[in-house]
């Protein structure tokens, strides 16, 4: 059977920008998606950076559904009862389209639309089971009954990617690499969601939490406004779920932070319309897969393009950048007529070049110094806790402020010599 | 609101076959902890004191793969559902 150019498995995002590529290059190019339609499997928190795509991208995501411009980053530290936040905004998020809320059911979904359009096959309901090989190397699909000839696959699986799996470019997945987000989809008007996080219309907000929301696991909440529901969910490190002590239900964790004081209100009068969960990656760049085989690139989470930053998290522009780097590989390779992984290894270099994997280098420690406890209890538990010691006025004269605060700090512990590590390690993430 | 009722929110296309295999042998005598029975999100699996064994509600899984990555005995042998079947986003 005759060779298509590249059959892409998984239309998520970098599937659909890789695709998005070729097509405009002419490329015979078939998406393989395994849900009803794009998008109808993938999970987001989540929030879309722009600026860092916005030279790779041309018009590919010109009139796309975003739901709302971020001018507002909040952070919150939880306490068990307490909790301490920092609200930033500023002229130039709210100028700019810096970031954006999205949901994948739409973005994913118009994206794949855009891409029928443009004469690409995006063939939902499709479940990839195998590859073909061919003297060793990668040469097509299978799926069911199905055999789709290829000269290069692009594994764009997600992150459980089967296929990097099959092709010997993962390792087996570690707990400690993976955690996992919880998420619900709560409706609310667009007029509700604009007075209570304060923003203009289209504006939003995306807020993450630290400490008390994962009973001191390693992870976090996360709520993000879209055009007329919220994004509420946690993450949980799944190593520190599995040695939680005593064990702990995951899905409580949502229930018991949506109860919270601090969210309440927010959602309050919201109706539930979605439950989701998927696995995330964590590992960063120590723990990406191999990039590229005889015949095969992997792009997107199938690579473990995800960085969690500390003061954020981010994903879906890897998989965009990716995804359109994977196609500019597959364009030179069919110019060379070869699609070796000698060939293909310059998607690799190329996205070394680009943010892709400068700032996954960048950030190569920072997994290791997340995985700290203070993180997630210490820093949560007293921060708070200096707050509420500074601000209360009881029934006796108050102390000096300085005072109180001096000798909280010291016996809590927060000025010690392990703090003052920890401060100075900063400088290397 | 119960875990099984905000399942009961989401659209699922139901296959007649799990997609999710356990292999209750290696679960038997590997396994002490059964980290499925507390990390799945859509709280799906359980313990059968009768049979002596795990079982999982496979109609409502959201296809997270926390039990696959957890399952570190390699017990649960999970594949993706067929396509056309599965959980199926509406907002994602």
């Amino acid at each position: 059977m005759e060779k298509i150019d590249a059959v892409i498995v998984g239309g998520g995002l970098s599937g659909l920008a890789c695709a998005y590529r070729l097509a405009d290059n002419d490329l015979q190019v078939i998406v393989l998606e395994r849900g009803d339609f794009p998008g109808s499997k993938n999970v987001t928190g989540g929030r879309l950076y722009l600026e860092p795509i916005k030279s790779l991208i041309g018009d590919m995501l010109d009139g796309a559904p975003l739901e709302r411009k971020v001018v507002r980053e909040r952070w919150s530290l939880l306490g068990e009862n307490n909790s301490l936040n920092i609200d930033f905004t500023g002229e130039r998020l709210r100028k700019t389209g810096h970031s954006y809320t999205v949901l994948r059911a739409t973005l994913d979904r118009w994206l794949s639309e855009r891409l029928m359009e443009k004469g690409v096959f995006v063939i939902p309901t499709k479940k990839v089971d195998d590859l073909i090989w061919e003297d060793k190397k990668v040469a097509g699909i299978i799926s069911g009954e199905e055999e789709i000839p290829a000269h290069v696959v692009v594994a764009a699986d997600g992150v459980l990617s089967f296929m990097a799996e099959k092709a010997g470019l993962r390792p087996k997945m570690k707990p400690k690499n993976y955690a996992v987000g919880i998420k619900e989809v709560i409706e609310l008007s667009e007029e509700k969601i604009n007075d209570r996080f304060n923003v203009e219309k289209d504006e939003g907000c995306a807020h993450l939490f630290l400490g008390d929301v994962t009973k001191g696991m390693f992870g976090g909440g996360f709520l993000y406004t879209n055009k007329d529901t919220i994004s509420l969910g946690v993450v949980i490190g799944i190593k520190a779920l599995m040695e939680k002590a005593p064990t702990l239900e995951a899905h409580t964790l949502l229930d018991d932070f949506k109860a919270r004081y601090e969210i309440k209100r927010l959602v309050d009068g919201g109706n539930l319309i979605e439950y989701s969960a998927h696995v995330i990656p964590e590992g960063g760049y120590n723990n990406i897969s191999r990039l590229y085989g005889d015949g095969i690139l992997v792009t997107g989470d199938a690579a473990g393009f995800a960085l969690n930053m500390g003061v954020t998290v981010r994903g879906m522009e890897f998989a965009i950048a990716s995804g359109i780097i994977a196609a500019e590989t597959i364009l030179m390779a069919r110019q060379k007529a070869d699609y070796s992984a000698q060939t293909l290894s310059a998607y690799e270099s190329r996205l070394k070049e680009t943010f892709v994997l400068k700032d996954m280098i960048n950030c190569k420690d920072m997994p290791d110094f997340l995985d700290n406890d203070a993180f997630f209890t210490f820093y949560p538990k007293y921060f708070p806790y200096f707050v509420e010691k500074v601000m209360w006025f009881g029934d006796q004269p108050k102390e000096k402020i300085g005072q109180t605060l001096w000798r909280e700090l010291k016996s809590s512990g927060m000025i010690s010599f392990k703090r003052l590590k920890e401060l100075y390690s900063i400088k290397n993430i | 609101m119960r875990v099984d009722e905000k399942l009961a929110l989401d659209a699922f296309k139901v296959d007649k076959e799990s997609h999710i295999k356990i292999n209750h042998d290696i679960c038997r005598t590997r396994c002490k902890i059964k980290y499925c029975l507390f990390v799945c999100p859509g709280h799906l699996y359980t313990f059968n004191e009768e049979n002596n064994e795990v079982v999982v509600e496979f109609a409502g899984c959201l296809e997270c793969g926390t039990c696959k990555v957890a399952c570190i005995e390699g017990a649960i042998e999970w594949q993706y559902p067929r396509g056309e079947y599965g959980v199926q986003y509406r907002f994602g």
